[in-house]
């Protein structure tokens, strides 16, 4: 397959994103992003896009369908809202990774920041070293899985989504929870790091799920609560 | 949304272009703020004299009178270079007595920073307007901070413009709005802390020069900012022969860094930093929320 060189230096972000947003399929190479925010955003059809060097925000964001490799950094909400296709960046993420993902798959081969994969919603994440404080804050579905560690309060108010981590995690967020590692989980940890590239072994990993404690209707004293209601007070 | 920028140039290799780059980092970060810009160079004044960079805002001033009494207040020499509505006074006197005789005597001038260092710029308007009209691409030196304002939590003003001064050689920018500034401005009044504006990142400015008054290092008084601050803040601090970060411990507030053997950069995204030189060999990374930065020249 060619590959068509798509030079920020020569064209405008809009004029890009509209090429790569009006082309059925093909291969194709961004040159010199510079950090421009929202390089190959909105992708829906099956192209592969290819960018050297970093980019600034929401690369990639409202990815519905496709592949972007970034060579280099992203920055805050790199593959937010991401429904199906795949996302891979050789270097670090900042803040807000794979946020509110429906599906399709995020690889971050360093480390990513704060809010990793806040809200996910079906989307895969791994990580090649570590997340930041909150990562997977109310994540609904799917699955992050982190080679490195993780900051503070992983997982906090977590719904239903996986958490697999290798190393050490500073602490839990609220209702979430250390969790057994079953058959299922190991057969899904395995295809993820194979589908990311990563060398390791599932079996060093622990994984935290939710204790389905925080969203549940729960009284602390429900003695308490009934005898105020029959007396009325 | 502000911008903020700082380069930090470990070695002699850039020093004469600081400015250049400085102003190339400010341009792309006009787009989180077009209301006013500031920016603070380090350039060692000749040997023992101290630099105070005043400004008559919007009105032509005469300086020379002032500079004539200074120097018989002072008994030491007073040079003079104007700058539009800006003014740098170079004395071998007392830097700290210039500068409170000029507050008690010139009230119709602000004295926007004071040290052997730093001078200090500010003005409503587009970053790139107030860069070429102070001259930032022409500056040498060690290290400069600098700040476009998208104006929240008071009036879009010169004074309210960053950066702010924290104390001799010392000044701060901020991307971010606090919480508890009136609570705060409030207790700094009761320790003496004098404030110009109603602004949130005075107070924090006011915060680290009471810190910094009281004997607390650099570290020590960021520290402290931690403990005693709330709200969203990412800073960027000047000190002489050096420059710090420090985020808020939940970081809504962007930051990236980037070091080489030659330089440090910072700034709220990394476009700012893309075309400084060597960049590609650069080591980048985001600071860590609530963690110290600091580098400085060795002594």
């Amino acid at each position: 397959m060619t590959e068509t060189i798509l030079d920020l230096a020569e064209i405008t972000l809009r004029e890009l994103n509209q090429t790569l947003q009006n082309s059925a399929n093909g291969a194709f190479r961004v040159t010199n992003p510079r950090g421009a925010h929202a390089v190959a955003a909105g992708l829906h059809t099956d192209v592969e896009v290819h960018i050297d060097g970093s980019v600034g925000y929401y690369c990639a964001g409202m990815h519905q369908v496709g592949t972007v490799r970034v060579e280099g950094n992203a920055s805050t909400g790199l593959a937010e809202n991401i429904m199906s296709g795949k996302v891979h960046i050789t270097g670090s993420a900042t803040m807000s990774a794979g946020a509110t993902g429906n599906g399709g798959l995020v690889v971050i081969e360093g480390n990513s920041g704060a809010r990793c994969g806040i809200s996910m919603k079906g989307v895969d994440i791994v990580v090649g070293g570590n997340v930041g404080h909150m990562s997977a804050f109310m994540g609904q579905a799917g699955n992050l899985v982190v080679l490195g560690d993780a900051a503070n309060d992983l997982g906090d108010s977590l719904y239903e989504a996986n958490i697999f981590v290798r190393g050490k995690v500073a602490s839990l967020g609220a209702d979430c929870i250390e969790k057994e590692m079953r058959a299922e989980h190991v057969e899904t940890l395995t295809r993820l790091l194979a589908e990311a590239g990563m060398d390791a072994d599932p079996a060093d990993f622990t994984r935290f799920g939710s204790a389905r404690e925080l969203y549940n209707f729960h009284v602390d004293d429900i003695d308490a609560e009934l005898a105020a209601r029959s007396t009325g007070a | 949304m502000c911008g903020i920028v700082g380069l930090f140039l470990k070695t002699e290799k850039y020093r004469h272009e600081l400015g250049l780059h400085t102003a190339a980092m400010l341009h792309e970060m006009r787009g989180r703020g077009l209301d006013s810009a500031g920016f603070a160079v380090y350039d060692p004044a000749r040997e023992g004299h101290t630099r105070l960079t005043l400004l008559s805002e919007g009105r032509e001033f005469d300086w020379s009178p002032t500079a004539a009494a200074l120097e018989t207040a002072l008994n030491a020499e007073v040079t003079v270079r104007q700058i539009l509505d800006h003014a740098v006074f170079e004395t071998t006197g007392d830097g700290r007595a210039a500068r409170q005789w000029i507050i008690d005597n010139v009230p119709e001038v602000d004295v926007l920073s004071h040290g052997r260092q730093i001078e200090l710029y500010k003005s409503v308007g587009d970053p790139d307007l107030v860069a070429s009209r102070y001259d930032l691409a022409s500056r040498t030196g060690t290290h400069a901070i600098a700040h476009t304002r998208m104006a929240t939590e008071s009036a879009v003003t010169t004074n309210g413009s960053h950066p702010f001064v924290t104390g001799a050689d010392t000044c701060l920018v901020h991307n971010g709005s606090l919480s508890n500034h009136n609570q705060l401005r409030k207790k700094l009044v009761q320790q003496g802390e004098s404030f110009q504006t109603e602004n949130d990142s005075e107070v924090a400015a006011g915060y680290l020069s009471w810190r910094l008054r009281e004997g607390d290092t650099i570290d020590e008084a960021l520290h402290g900012a931690l403990r005693d601050l709330d709200g969203f803040y990412t800073f960027a601090i000047g000190v002489e022969n050096g420059f710090a970060i420090l985020r808020d411990p939940i970081a809504c507030k962007p930051a990236v860094v980037a070091e080489t053997d030659d330089w440090v950069a910072m700034s709220s995204e990394y476009r700012a930093i893309a075309m400084l030189p060597d960049v590609a060999h650069a080591s980048v990374f985001e600071p860590d929320p609530g963690r110290i930065y600091s580098w400085s020249l060795a002594a």
